[in-house]
């Protein structure tokens, strides 16, 4: 028994070993490419005793940058399936690696599977080995996501979803199935909108006709009776191909003896449009004088026809002896031959009496077997009750498909519908189609209903929020409609969070307005470590292009003390090559941003300094640079350009003169350095004795520090007497 | 809203733009063009809204937008002007800037000039992030901090300011025809005059402290002194340019990132903004009713206005609504203009009674009756 290999994989080297991502078993994979097939042997089925979806550790095989490479599109899910015993096929025509002979290694991502050529040696080989292709192949498994057309089904059913999940929990369920069967159809809606812009529409066709039978069979869950009336509702809307010939017929010159009049005739009593057939039959009648009197009495059966009317005060039982009542006078007409010299009568009339060899004879005009199900329902057993679909439904299969040819899909997934068993729907659903769309969305609504609670994953949370998480995750691979996923994931109560976790970190990004987007989901959903990341990376990409105001911006924003030291020493390096500073439109205003980091107060700080130094509040600037100093927030290898800027306020006369505590204030420092910190001071001015060019730099500074020592001393004497 | 056409396009639009109509022809317009971003392959399409001068065509299809063509655009579109009726000017998010030349008569669209890298950074690119046109001069800014001037006949730059900002600039408008305004990533607004060959600001007015992102400007469409500007927070600010650092008005607009503000152009008691939050908003001064505000209280209850400042002198009449101070508060009157949407509303444009905007969720709103 094959099922779709779901479970995900990590890669650990390019020689194809491959851990499951449940961690413990080891599986080693080898490929074998050999004329027509590749094989890939996974030795150990570890993966079938997963029993959680383990979080995917993507980091080393999706780094941020895009990887640009060969895409490959194949539909993954239809050819690649994991036996019980873990052998992976795939199908080589679409892998242009898979050359004879070479091995091929693979690599599940979130959405994609990577496939690279590897160096393989078989035990006891020898010999040369062939260099593999450089390239690595992206084998993409939702390939419809890559349709242009159908971004428009997605983002619109992404509104449809969002709606859905909001429809509160705690309404009577009575309320809630008008609401859910809305939904439905405006999901179907969007489908066939998205069918009228595309070429190729037999896919969404084919969704569409299934979604539409799960909705009047289990979202809907009409009672019997109703049951037929929305049956014959979905034949017609999916066989509209009768209207377009009926257009064709009555716009001819003479309808009546158009070739296709008799088709569409019987077509319309086929699909239950008795009151079409009748007008149509009317222009007939008016031509056919000699037989007039058969066709009044056609027009008649037909127009007496019972019709359930759910509506109605009548119960099901009097329907149903209304209708046996009727069904007896049409079999009466047919065993009198009251139709007998009409052909074309005759044969509607065995219709209505729900003649199985005669519905069988028109196969062409009934085109599909579901179709000969509800005429044959609708003329043989219109009460018929939810409960007992299954049964004529598969007769209705056996007789109208050819014994010979195997049913095809479609026809199996209508038939586990008409047999209620939703999960055979979902599953067959996943494994035909391409996208993860049909059946994400519509288990979805499946479970808002109610009607999935029954079944348990061994894996994952549940089902639901399984084939989300596989949606969503395609949506986040696709490089434009990955804002879209986020939402899923939101919905998504076990593992949402970290899928989102993982993947947003993964968002390449570009510009700054991309980045700020991320961040705005980030922060709207409490991200702190992804908000950091993001802003991080900003930062670094900033700082790598000389950006140092920018840099400085994104690592605030990221409370990234750390990076803000490392900016901020930028900022003084530059400054001390320069002689200026730079960006200051960004270090003025900080505001109580600079106290991020000590280097960063230090930096503002020191430039407000400069300012005043320039507006000559000499002592306010003195202040400052006293308190830079002592605070310790200075970086050592900045002592030496804070005492030469120190140099000019101490030999300032006027300075000096006028403001004697400026000259007491930097006493301190003197003092601090001579007595508090003897050490310290003798290691700098050692460190600055071994470069010469310093050295007179240091001169004077001691000079001027003596100076100004001797100066205060002598002031502070003159203050005490 | 009814009047409303959405049409879903399968490209995540930045950016919409309506191509200006004579003034003289007093016509409603009807031809506008987009941007994409974030797509493999990213485009500019033209699009044409009804009076397609095809016989019979039905009135529901009037006003559906019909692609009329589209062209390759190397990068996002981070910003799009039209230059006049038929150049367009985008800015790219590898750093270009070009000029796109739209032939009517044939439908074709082709390059006419393009500075590939005009804003540039020495390791990555530098996104070109806005552009404002004033014909035949083109100023445009970036993530690079840099503002140059183009002129479309020209092929190299005219001037450029180096490291005019220590951050990004998100926008530029063009106050004077020799003064721009731009704003950028910490909040300030700055202006530049041309005249001055230094390169620093004439003037930096800013929100003190909090440096929150300022994403768009707009510019009154008669008094030059007045912008409106959005930022990070969804805070719309009016500006007095004159009238130091302040706004004149705060008001919380919209609860993420504003993305655009737009003045009508003809009739600038109306405002509109769009953003992150996804909803588009009417903004409405009741300037001429002379309804007393305390009937008209209670409407806009999400809404603080931290306006003080009444106008130093000056002619009072001359004096806009939007800078009326403490008795604009009640007169201000928001609508929605767009269904509930959960992505967000990147980009609009108004002209006369015509909205066209464009949102991440790949679709296009275009109302043709806007009420103005």
């Amino acid at each position: 028994s094959a099922r779709t290999y779901s479970c995900p994989l990590e890669i650990v080297d390019r020689t194809c070993t491959i851990m499951c991502r449940c961690a413990s078993p080891v599986l080693v994979s080898e490929c074998l490419g050999t004329g027509g097939s590749v094989t890939m042997r996974v030795r150990e089925a570890a993966c079938s005793t997963c029993t959680r979806i383990a979080v995917p550790k993507m980091k080393s095989l999706f780094p941020r940058i895009k990887v640009t490479c060969q895409a490959v599109i194949m539909k993954l899910r239809r050819n690649i399936t994991v036996t019980n015993d873990c052998v992976v096929f795939l199908n080589p025509k679409n892998i242009p690696a898979a050359r004879d002979g070479m091995h091929l290694g693979f690599a599940w991502g979130p959405g994609d599977i990577l496939v690279f050529d590897t160096v393989y040696k078989a035990a006891g080989q020898c010999g040369t080995t062939r260099s593999g292709s450089s390239l690595i192949h992206v084998v993409r498994k939702d390939e419809d996501i890559y349709s242009p057309i159908l971004r428009k089904l997605f983002n619109e059913s992404h509104h449809i979803f969002v709606g859905l999940q909001t429809i509160r929990e705690d309404l009577p369920s009575k309320n809630k199935k008008p609401q859910f069967v809305s939904i439905s159809k405006s999901y179907r809606s969007v489908i066939r909108a998205c069918m009228e812009e595309l070429q190729q529409v037999s896919i969404l066709l084919a969704i569409e006709l299934i979604w539409n039978l799960c909705e009047v069979l289990f979202i809907d869950a009409v009672p019997a009776g109703s049951l037929l009336l929305h049956l014959l509702d979905w034949v017609r809307l999916h066989k509209a191909d009768v209207d377009e010939k009926a257009r064709e017929v009555l716009q001819s010159e003479s309808p009546v003896e158009h070739h296709g009049y008799w088709d569409v005739v019987v077509s319309y009593v086929l699909q239950g449009r008795l009151e079409e057939a009748r007008q149509m039959l009317a222009k007939q009648a008016a031509q056919q004088y000699a037989d007039k009197n058969m066709y009044k009495l056609m027009d008649n059966l037909l127009s007496k026809m019972p019709v359930y009317n759910p509506g109605s005060i009548h119960t099901l039982t009097e329907f149903d002896v209304k209708w046996r009542h009727w069904h007896e006078e049409v079999d009466r007409c047919l065993q009198d031959k009251s139709f007998a010299s009409n052909v074309h009568l005759e044969l509607i009339c065995k219709i209505l009496v729900g003649d199985e060899d005669t519905l069988l004879e028109h196969k062409e005009l009934l085109s599909t077997w579901y179709h000969f199900l509800v005429t044959r329902l609708l003329f043989a057993h219109p009460t018929i009750k939810p409960t007992e679909l299954h049964y004529y439904a598969q007769s209705c299969m056996a007789m109208f498909l050819d014994s010979r040819s195997a049913p095809e899909t479609l026809d199996s997934i209508l038939l586990a519908a008409f047999d209620f068993d939703i999960h055979q729907v979902i599953k067959d659903c996943s494994i035909a189609l391409n996208n993860w769309w049909f059946v994400a969305h519509l288990t979805d609504l499946l479970d808002h209903c109610k009607l999935l609670q029954s079944h348990n994953l061994h894996f994952g949370s549940n089902l639901r929020e399984f084939l989300l998480l596989e949606y969503a995750s395609g949506l986040f691979n696709h490089h434009s409609l990955w804002q879209l996923a986020v939402d899923y994931f939101d919905h998504c109560p076990e593992f949402g969070r970290v899928y989102l976790e993982l993947h947003i970190e993964r968002v390449p990004l570009d510009t700054e307005r991309k980045a700020l987007k991320v961040l705005r989901i980030c922060e709207q959903r409490q991200m702190p470590e992804q908000v950091r990341s993001i802003c991080k990376i900003m930062a670094k990409r900033a700082l790598r292009n000389n950006r140092l105001g920018s840099a400085l911006s994104w690592s605030i924003r990221a409370k990234d003390a750390a990076f803000a030291t490392l900016i901020s020493e930028r900022f003084l390096q530059d400054y001390c090559t320069r002689g200026t500073f730079s960006d200051l439109d960004l270090i003025d205003n900080l505001g109580p941003a600079m106290l991020l980091s000590d280097r960063l107060t230090f930096l503002v700080k020191y430039h407000e300094f400069h300012k005043l130094y320039g507006e000559k509040c000499f002592t306010e600037a003195a202040k400052l640079l006293l308190s830079l100093i002592t605070a310790k927030i200075a970086p050592r290898s900045f002592w030496m350009t804070l005492l030469t800027d120190a140099l000019p306020l101490l030999e300032q006369k006027e300075v000096s003169q006028t403001h004697p505590h400026l000259s007491l204030g930097l006493c301190d420092i003197t003092q601090a350095f001579a007595l508090l910190d003897d050490l310290t001071v003798i290691c700098v001015f050692w460190s600055f004795q071994e470069e010469d060019i310093e050295l007179t730099k240091v001169e004077l500074l001691r000079l001027a520090l003596a100076r100004n020592l001797a100066k205060a001393i002598v002031k502070e004497g003159t203050v005490d007497a | 809203m009814e009047s409303t056409n959405a049409k879903y396009v399968s490209q995540k639009i930045s950016k919409t733009r309506w191509r200006p109509v004579s003034s003289s022809a007093l016509q409603q317009p009807h031809i506008f063009a987009t941007g994409s971003w974030d797509n493999e392959d990213n485009k500019i399409s033209i699009w044409s809204i009804g009076d397609h001068g095809l016989p019979g065509m039905e009135d529901e299809l009037e006003g559906d937008p019909q692609l009329l063509c589209e062209y390759r655009h190397d990068g996002d579109v981070l910003d799009l002007q039209f230059l006049d009726q038929d150049r367009i000017v985008t800015a790219s998010s590898t750093g270009a800037v070009t000029i796109f030349h739209h032939h009517q008569n044939s439908q074709t669209i082709s390059v006419a000039r393009q500075w590939a890298r005009a804003h540039r950074n020495p390791c990555d690119n530098a996104p070109c992030t806005g552009v404002v046109c004033n014909s035949p001069e083109i100023v445009t800014v970036g993530e690079d901090g840099r503002i140059i001037l183009f002129r479309a006949d020209q092929e190299g730059a005219v001037r450029i300011i180096e490291n005019a900002d220590s951050n990004s600039i998100h926008a530029v408008t063009f106050l004077r025809t020799t003064e721009i305004l731009t704003v950028n990533s910490i909040g300030q607004l700055k202006l530049w005059d041309f005249r001055q060959q230094s390169s620093s600001p004439s003037q930096i007015l800013s929100l003190t402290g909090d440096r929150v992102p300022l994403h768009c400007v707009a510019r009154h469409p008669n008094q030059q002194h007045i912008v409106a500007t959005g930022g990070q927070d969804g805070m719309l600010c009016v500006w007095d340019v004159r009238q130091g650092n302040t706004p004149f008005s705060l008001i919380e607009a919209h609860s993420a990132e504003m993305w655009e503000v737009h003045f009508h152009p003809t009739n600038p008691d109306h405002l509109f903004t769009c953003s992150e939050d996804g909803s588009l908003l009417h903004w409405e001064t009741a300037s001429h009713s002379d309804m007393p505000s305390f009937l008209q209280g209670g409407r806009n209850n999400s809404m603080i206005s931290r306006s003080a400042m009444a106008p130093a002198g000056g002619n009072q009449s001359l004096i806009s609504a939007w800078l009326a101070g403490d008795s604009g508060k009640g007169r201000l009157e928001t609508t929605h203009m767009l269904p509930s949407q959960t992505l967000s509303v990147n980009s609009l444009d108004v002209l006369g009674q015509c909205l066209v905007c464009g949102t991440d969720e790949e679709a296009i709103f275009v109302n043709r009756q806007v009420p103005v």
